[in-house]
Order: C-alpha cells, then sequence, then structure tokens
C-alpha cells in the first residue's frame, strides 16, 4: 500500500488541492480510506491528518471503515421509489444475503442507498463501484448478485447492464442544431471577443442552474477583476434529484460544452478550466477525458489555441457524492481538496474564487448555450423565449408519463404543454425545479417555464393522482437532512428535526398543533440557513402546504397532544430484559383523556 | 465624512472593512453570537447574529457594513427566530447545564438567558457523543460541543491545528489531530488559547471546576450583552 | 374553600429538591396558603388528581408509572407546568441516555460488584423504565416552563402570583437559571 500511496500522491504532484481526488483512487483500490494511508498522506501532502479524515467523513463515497469489494448503491430518488425501488433493493439483499447499510460478512459486498444518480428516466438505478446500473428489475438484479457471487470482475461484467440511454425526446433551438467543433472560437475570434461578450450580454443568457445570474455579467466581473490568474468552471455536479439533462450535454455534447468553457477562457482570460464532474458520473470521465485529448489534437485546447495566442486547458475533478457541491462556493471548495462547505459571501466567486482568485463557475448547460449564440448570434437565441427569459431550457422529465427524457422548450412554455408531450395523463402535481423548486397542483398547468414564473434548473418530477403527497415529501426532507453539510445551525438541526415532524405526521401520529409546528420549524430553516440548500430545505413542506393545507388538517387526530416518539416501543428493551409483556408492560400512544 | 449605517433606528459610525457586528459593537451594540469572536476571522455558522439588512437576513460577523444600511437587530421577531437556534443547539447536543462545571460561564447558557428561553422547545436527539479525558489537564465532552470551530480556529493560530470538525450534517463530530485520535497524543498544552476558548463546556480545564462560587460566575450578575461589549471594548482600548 | 385556586404537585424522576425550593418561599406560603388550596401533593400526601386549575410537574420522564402520572396530571390540570432541569430536558437522570437501556440495567441487577442472586426485576407490580429519559413535553402538552436546578423560589412567587393575580406569566432575567 506504501508504494501504491507515494506513487498516487507524487502523480497529483503531492498537491493538497489535488486531496479529493487522491481518495476517490485509494477508496476504488481499498474500498476504504485505511488509515495508515491517511498518516502517510499527512505527510506527503504536509496537512494535518483531521484535514484528511475531515474530508472522508464529508463525501459519502469516502469510508474509513472498509465497504465491500462490491460496493453496491441503490438511488433514493422518488422516481426510483416510484418504480418499486424498496422491493428491489429489498430482493437485492436477500439475493445477497447483505442488510441495507451494512457490509457482508465475507467482506465481498455492500449495500447502501444513495441520493438520487441522475437515471430518473431509466430508473430504478444503481451504482456498482461508482459504476451506474441502470433499469434495475428482478431479472438484472438476478444477474448482478450471481456476478457478484462469482467474483465475476467488473470489466467482465455484461456491458447492457451499465447501458446509459440518452432520451433527447424533444430537441429545441440548441439541441436541433449543435456546433461543428471549433465554430464557436473561431466565430468570436472573427468577431473580436469584446464583441462575443456584448453579443452574449445582449443574447439576454442567464445561468442554467436555476438560479439565473446573468452570464454576460459575470464573465465581464470576473474579467474586470485586476487580478491575472483566472479560472473557468463546469458545474457538472448535478445533484438536484430529478435532474439529468447534464449527463446527455457531456455524453452527447461535451465538445460542445467545453468550447463554452474555452469562449469564457478567451474573453475573460483565464488559462485553466476545470469541470467538476459528479461522482454518479463516473461513467463518462474516460470519454471526456478522450474529447478533452481530441481537442488538443485539433488545436482547440491547450497552448496557443487556434494560433490565436489563447493558452487554456481543462483539468475533470470527480465529484464524491455530496449534493452541496452544486453551490458554487462549495463546489471551488471542493475543487481545492476540501468538504464541501459553502462559503460567507460577499466575496463572490467571480472575485475570489479558486484559490482565492476570480473565477466563473457556470452551469453544463449555461456553456453549451454561450457556444451556440457565439455562432448563431444574439438574435436567433432571443427570437424564442419571453422578454426576461431568452431562448430555451432543456428539461429532464422524469416520474408518471409515457415517455420520460430530455425536452427543449422555449421559455414561456405552459406546463401543459410540456404535459402533453411526455403524455402525462391523470396528474396530480408536478415538482419543479425539483425538491428545492416549487410543487405545482393540477390546478396551475397554465403557468410557464420562465425565470419570472417557473424557474427551474431542469428537473421536472410528474406525479400522477395514485401518488401521495407525503410520500414524496418524506423522500424530499430525508434528502436535505442527509445532504446538509452541517455548517450552519438552522439547516445541520433543523433539516433534521423537519424530517422527525415529517415523519410524525406521515406515519399518523400528527396532533393538533404539529402542523403550525411544522410551518414554522421550515421558515425558520429558510430564513436563516447559510446557502441555497438550506434556504429551499423547506420547499417540499412549504409549498405542498400551502397547496394541500386540508391534506395536511386531515392527517392529524382530533387530539391537543402526541408524543413525538413511539412510547410502546420505548419500553421494548425493559420489557424483553424482563420478560414480561402483561398488559402493564405497555403503554397507549395517547393516553384516554383527548 | 463617516459612513453611517444605522441599527433599529440609531445611527452608528463605521470605518471601510468593518463587519457589521465590528461596527455595532463599537457602538455599544450587542448582538447576539456564538461562533464569533473578535480576535479570530468570522465564521458565520451559529447565525445567532442574523439580522435583518434592508430586508434581507445576513449574519452580522460576516457581512460588511456598507452605507445607507437599514438593519434590524433587536426586534422582537429575531429575538423569537434566535431563541428557536438556540433551541435547535441545545437539543442537538447533551446539555445538561446542573452538571456542567461551565454553568454560570457558558456563553450558550448565557445566551439562552439572554434571549428568555425557559424550554428545548423541540425534540431532543439525546445522541451519544465521545468524552474524552486522556489529556492530563484538558477535558473534552463533545456532548456540549456546538460546531462554532473557535478551538479550531484558535489552535491554527497555535500553529498546533489540534482541533478540526469532521462529518457531515447532523453527524459533525469534533475530532483530534493525533494517530491515536485521542487527546493526549496531540501537541495540545493547557496554555494554549484553544483549551481556553469554548462557548460551552465543551472544552474545560482539569481540577478548576466549580472554584467560583455560584453567584460570582461571570454570567450570575451580568448579562452576555454587557460582558461582550465589555471585552470588545476592552480589545479595542487594550 | 372552594373558591381557592386548586394546584397539584408531583416528582416524577426527580429528587423532590423542586418541591423544597418552593416551600423556600418561606412566610410567604401563608400567604399562598390564603389563596391556593393543594390537592395532589407530596406536600398534603393525596395520591390520586383531580381536576384543579395548576399542575407542577417536577422530574423528567423514566418509566411506564411516570407517563400514567404524567397523563393523569394533565387531563385534570388546566395549566400543567414544568418545573425544573429533570422536567425541561431530562436534566440529571438524562445521564443514563447515553448508556443503552440493557447495560444500565444489567450493571445494576446482574453484574454489579456485590449482586446477589443475579436478575432483572420482573414483578408486574413494577413500573418498567423507558429506554430513555423524556422532558415532559415531549410526552404531553405543556403550557408553562419553570428553568432551574432547582427554580429558586422566588421563580415559583412570581410565576404564581402572576397566575393569581391573572397577568400572563413571566421571568424577568435574573430569575431564568438553568442550574
Amino acid at each position: 500500500m506504501k508504494q501504491f500511496i507515494q506513487d498516487l500522491a507524487e502523480k497529483h504532484n503531492n498537491q493538497e488541492k489535488q486531496l479529493l481526488q487522491i481518495l476517490r483512487e485509494i477508496q476504488a483500490c481499498y474500498h476504504y480510506i485505511p488509515e495508515q494511508a491517511i498518516e502517510q498522506l499527512s505527510g506527503l501532502l504536509s496537512i494535518p491528518r483531521t484535514r484528511i479524515t475531515g474530508v472522508v467523513e464529508f463525501y459519502s463515497f469516502l469510508h474509513l471503515t472498509p465497504r465491500g469489494q462490491y460496493e453496491l448503491l441503490i438511488s433514493d430518488c422518488i422516481t426510483d421509489h416510484m418504480r418499486d425501488k424498496k422491493d428491489l433493493t429489498g430482493y437485492l439483499a436477500e439475493k445477497l444475503n447483505v442488510a441495507v447499510g451494512a457490509v457482508r460478512k465475507d467482506g465481498l459486498v455492500s449495500l447502501d442507498n444513495t441520493s438520487c444518480t441522475g437515471m430518473c428516466d431509466q430508473g430504478p438505478a444503481g451504482m456498482v463501484n461508482g459504476y451506474a446500473l441502470t433499469r434495475l428489475d428482478r431479472d438484472r438484479i438476478d444477474r448482478i448478485a450471481d456476478l457478484i457471487n462469482r467474483r465475476e470482475p467488473l470489466a467482465a461484467w455484461p456491458a447492457d447492464l451499465f447501458y446509459v440511454d440518452d432520451t433527447v425526446a424533444k430537441p429545441g433551438l440548441l439541441l436541433k442544431q449543435p456546433i461543428m467543433q471549433g465554430a464557436a472560437l473561431r466565430a468570436a475570434f472573427k468577431r473580436g471577443l469584446k464583441a462575443t461578450l456584448a453579443e452574449i450580454e445582449q443574447s439576454g443568457l442567464r445561468g442554467r442552474g436555476g438560479a439565473g445570474f446573468k452570464t454576460a455579467m459575470k464573465w465581464a466581473f470576473c474579467t474586470g477583476e485586476a487580478q491575472s490568474e483566472r479560472y473557468v468552471v463546469c458545474n457538472a455536479d448535478e445533484g438536484e434529484p430529478g435532474t439529468f439533462k447534464d449527463r446527455v450535454l457531456l455524453n452527447s455534447f461535451a465538445h460542445q460544452v467545453f468550447e463554452g468553457m474555452t469562449l469564457c477562457a478567451a474573453i475573460t482570460g483565464a488559462r485553466q478550466g476545470f469541470l467538476y464532474l459528479r461522482g454518479e458520473y463516473l461513467h463518462l470521465y474516460d470519454r471526456l477525458q478522450e474529447i478533452l485529448h481530441q481537442r488538443r489534437q485539433a488545436g482547440l485546447l491547450g497552448s496557443n489555441i487556434l494560433r490565436e495566442g489563447l493558452d487554456f486547458d481543462i483539468d475533470i475533478h470527480l465529484g464524491a457524492g455530496a449534493y452541496i457541491c452544486g453551490e458554487e462556493s462549495a463546489l471551488i471548495e471542493s475543487l481545492e481538496g476540501k468538504a464541501g462547505i459553502p462559503r460567507n459571501r460577499p466575496p463572490y466567486p467571480v472575485t475570489h474564487g479558486y484559490l482565492g482568485k476570480p473565477t466563473v463557475v457556470n452551469n453544463v448547460e449555461t456553456f453549451f448555450a454561450a457556444s451556440a449564440i457565439a455562432v448563431n448570434g444574439a438574435d436567433w437565441f432571443t427570437q424564442v423565449g419571453t422578454e426576461k427569459s431568452a431562448g430555451t431550457k432543456i428539461l429532464s422529465i422524469s416520474g408518471d408519463c409515457a415517455r420520460p427524457g430530455i425536452y427543449e422548450y422555449a421559455f414561456g412554455t405552459t406546463i401543459q404543454t410540456v404535459l402533453n408531450d411526455c403524455g402525462a395523463m391523470d396528474v396530480l402535481g408536478v415538482q419543479m425545479g425539483g425538491p428545492s423548486g416549487t410543487f405545482i397542483s393540477n390546478q396551475e398547468f397554465d403557468r410557464k417555464l420562465a425565470f419570472e414564473d417557473l424557474a427551474t434548473g431542469g428537473s421536472v418530477i410528474i406525479f400522477n393522482e395514485s401518488r401521495n403527497i407525503f410520500d414524496i415529501v418524506h423522500n424530499f426532507t430525508h434528502f436535505f437532512a442527509h445532504e446538509s453539510c452541517g455548517f450552519c445551525t438552522p439547516c445541520r438541526v433543523g433539516t433534521s428535526l423537519l424530517r422527525k415532524q415529517v415523519a410524525k405526521i406521515h406515519e399518523g401520529h400528527g396532533s393538533a398543533g404539529d402542523v403550525a409546528a411544522l410551518e414554522e420549524l421550515g421558515r425558520l430553516i429558510k430564513g436563516y440557513s447559510h446557502c441555497g440548500l438550506g434556504q429551499t430545505a423547506a420547499n417540499p413542506v412549504l409549498t405542498t402546504l400551502e397547496r394541500y393545507p386540508e391534506l395536511y388538517q386531515n392527517k392529524l387526530k382530533k387530539i391537543s397532544y402526541e408524543p413525538g416518539f413511539d412510547l410502546d416501543g420505548a419500553l421494548d428493551i425493559a420489557r424483553r430484559l424482563a420478560q414480561r409483556d402483561d398488559a402493564a408492560a405497555h403503554l397507549s400512544q395517547v393516553g384516554d383523556h383527548d | 465624512m463617516t459612513k453611517t449605517i444605522t441599527i433599529d433606528g440609531k445611527t452608528i459610525p463605521f470605518e471601510e472593512g468593518q463587519t457589521i457586528m465590528e461596527a455595532a459593537a463599537a457602538a455599544g451594540v450587542y448582538i447576539p453570537h456564538l461562533c464569533h469572536h473578535p480576535e479570530y476571522a468570522p465564521h458565520g455558522s451559529c447565525k445567532l447574529c442574523s439580522v435583518s439588512v434592508n430586508g434581507r437576513s445576513c449574519t452580522a460577523c460576516t457581512f460588511p457594513a456598507m452605507e445607507g444600511q437599514e438593519i434590524l437587530n433587536d426586534t422582537r421577531e429575531l429575538n423569537d427566530s434566535r431563541r428557536r437556534i438556540t433551541q435547535m443547539l441545545f437539543v442537538e447536543g447533551n446539555h445538561l447545564c446542573p452538571g456542567c462545571e461551565k454553568s454560570g460561564n457558558c456563553q450558550l447558557q448565557a445566551v439562552g438567558y439572554y434571549l428568555n428561553m425557559l424550554d428545548n422547545h423541540f425534540l431532543h436527539f439525546f445522541q451519544p457523543r465521545q468524552l474524552d479525558a486522556s489529556h492530563p489537564d484538558v477535558l473534552v465532552d463533545r456532548n456540549r460541543c456546538i460546531f462554532c470551530t473557535l478551538c479550531v480556529r484558535a489552535s491554527h493560530r497555535d500553529g498546533k491545528d489540534v482541533f478540526a470538525i469532521s462529518g457531515r450534517g447532523i453527524n459533525k463530530r469534533l475530532i483530534f489531530n493525533s494517530e491515536s485520535g485521542l487527546l493526549k497524543d496531540t501537541d495540545l498544552d493547557v496554555n494554549d488559547r484553544a483549551a481556553h476558548i469554548c462557548p460551552t463546556g465543551a472544552i474545560l480545564i482539569k481540577r478548576t471546576g466549580f472554584t467560583v462560587p455560584i453567584g460570582e460566575r461571570l454570567f450570575d450578575d451580568k448579562t452576555i450583552a454587557e460582558t461582550s461589549l465589555d471585552y470588545e471594548r476592552g480589545n479595542h482600548d487594550g | 374553600m372552594t373558591d381557592k385556586v386548586k394546584v397539584a404537585t408531583v416528582s416524577l424522576a426527580g429528587c423532590f429538591g423542586c418541591h423544597m425550593s418552593l416551600l423556600d418561599i418561606d412566610e410567604r406560603i401563608v400567604q399562598l396558603a390564603d389563596q391556593v388550596e393543594f390537592i395532589r401533593s407530596p406536600l398534603t400526601d393525596i395520591k390520586r388528581c383531580t381536576d384543579c386549575d395548576i399542575g407542577l410537574i417536577e422530574g423528567g420522564v423514566c418509566n411506564s408509572e411516570n407517563v400514567h402520572t404524567l397523563r393523569e396530571f394533565r387531563k385534570h390540570c388546566r395549566i400543567l407546568v414544568a418545573v425544573g432541569a429533570c422536567a425541561i430536558n431530562g436534566g440529571l437522570p438524562n445521564y443514563r441516555n447515553y448508556v443503552p437501556l440493557e447495560e444500565c440495567l444489567g450493571e445494576s441487577y446482574l453484574d454489579g460488584i456485590g449482586v446477589e442472586n443475579p436478575h432483572i426485576p420482573n414483578d408486574p407490580e413494577l413500573p418498567l423504565l423507558l429506554d430513555k429519559v423524556y422532558p415532559v413535553h415531549e410526552v404531553v402538552k405543556i403550557d408553562y416552563f419553570l428553568p432551574g436546578c432547582p427554580p429558586a423560589a422566588d421563580v415559583f412567587w412570581k410565576f404564581l402570583t402572576d397566575l393569581l393575580e391573572g397577568r400572563d406569566p413571566a421571568l424577568p432575567y435574573e430569575l431564568i437559571h438553568y442550574d
């Protein structure tokens, strides 16, 4: 192991900022991060061992204790649950003789849940040693269990188990007309870089991650900084449950995304770029490296790009299972090899980003659109969309519909149109923008896709009349409690309290004051949390409570109070030890008085 | 001309580069806080110092004072929220004041008093957390840790990096920089600043407990607002 | 007699220290007795709680009997008050919450030094222990909280006189203590 760690650290130039990448490789090799490795790395990278432990314990895909040689994770997205994920996981656990959350005694296999893996159009999904598994069913699980029990190396597993479909169901302005390699850069150099920035400004392009900051303004701010060292970062940490458009863009249109990053570098003067790829998309990694290689060969990356004197290259950094790293300052921390804890702002990344230098962080789709605008011009882009939301939005559609997949729509399109196109029937409601977004009811389908109406990062999850709102809210609140980085009090404690409170009501133990308490708690988390995660973590509760107050009230018992824990269950241990089961050895959940 | 902000309608001067917290403290205005300490870089995590700046919620310890800011601080709504946030800290950890040496000198407790907190409101987590009594002079009781990172910051400045916060979300924990993971095997010395900076009873100096009788402890006759402003003043003058 | 405010008190998993502190109001107890009638209370040795105005609960909830008593109080008391650290967060008995109940009972009845005839008591007359010691507000609805270990006599006095005189009870800064 000693030699392995030493070589690994050397490969990464013994740089502290490479810590997360190094740890990923150790985990892949040993299926945990041995104490010995921490000690050795601490010396090689000249950092306290606590820095390393802190990173290992922060990311879901890194472990201090051994996982199985086959690390199985099953996606816990609501869309997976809608396709019987729970039963399938139970079946898998039984087949492999391993409990969920545990490692089998012989150390061969471990099984656990993981947050949405971005395969919502082809779930239930999972991962084995970081590689995506799709369309899980009993038949596939039988095959997987058999492969594992036979200790078949992953490389020898049939490819169909890993097959990921790019379902572009409805291409629009951008997806219909991908640019030629190098076209955006050539157009930009021909037009002039300042004029190209002006063109992007005129196009009205706004960040596609959901927040909608004007792209040209971000690039201009970064350019305006006196620092000479600047960075361009593409945020491919697509962790919002229900989103998978970036996966498709990176699989089918990576050239255009990298070209957008290079364009940004040309305009801002950055010499280094990073693609921050979520760990769940490990299957894309080799292919993306190959494309970067091709671009270097073609003179579109590296030194003196297109002989215009532009020097710029792109590295790919992998995440390791942390939704919070989609927040741009947390992403930068993660790029620096640290735990993904959002920074205090100001200062903002455009002035103090990666290594404290001016940094542009944009979504995959933003770079994708920017390169198309550089080629086709602002007018081409603004021919569709609304006044405040120019162009199109690429949606990831999943849930209860006949044709899940990628859809591109002009801003201003109504939700009803979207639902008609994907074949959604008897719709109860739609989760727009994922758990952090808004749940809209079937009375609101005339609302429009637009920053001024329904802003979305692209996640659209459809629920039909057979679904239970509380199942949905429960899944989402669990997600946020699991993904909270724990930095600030309201989010760290509040999301766990929210999970308990929702579970109490969901399980039918809610009483008179519980909905009011739920709403108060939700507002507290929303109002006082440090970053977007906490500020939106209560949205599933607040947006459904606003729309279905009677649903919540009906769930409550007509009593003034019910304990927040299982009273009779709290006697279990004593009953067992005293070997009693008489009437006096039990408690009712509610007294006879109320 | 001096630049000014207003806090609860009172005009307060500030110098360029000051945070709202610093400007307020210099003017004798107390903003409740736990993770903030005037000698260390602000952290902004406890959220007790949340104020409303032109209608938007900001942490006073990290947010820069800027000309024309209208700030609300001592309002019923903010203090109600701060009380709830303090209650979150109480149910998250295991804070049993009657059995704690820090009682009477504890900032968490004193903030609770200041905010008229009478109960813990939420469901308790009752999570077992480890205690480390291995060090000859210093005891760490993780049950009382509120993740303010003051010990982390102080120990970094001490040049030792003894403390760090590890883990994620509700599973965060205070860890020590030694191969065994025990405090006794770290470089911590009882005279390190880091051993004395904990606002709660998570880090205690052994054999010093209960030396000050009840009635004479730090917060027995002074509020945390008074002691905090006294400290800031002492810092400025001295 | 009938127009007096009826008060009931009990100590669950507590040490009766809060009750002692109540008695520390000293001569003011005479004044209180003019306005208040103590029904079920260790002070009167009346065992059952009947309808009353104010119930004072000392101590946390550590076993099934505590649950029944607390519910009886909630049923009969118009205003229910959690008194002292134990009622509010479990207090010192709460220290057992971080040791599994198996180990607690094992140490006391099976493996402890000097244990003879080791067995876990199983008489049906005995209340069973809950897995943890719970604050009273997690089991029934509580209307007011008086912190302190114990709350000072003045806390009781202020609270009761506020209620008796029709004011919304409030504790001034100097009366709030958690120890």
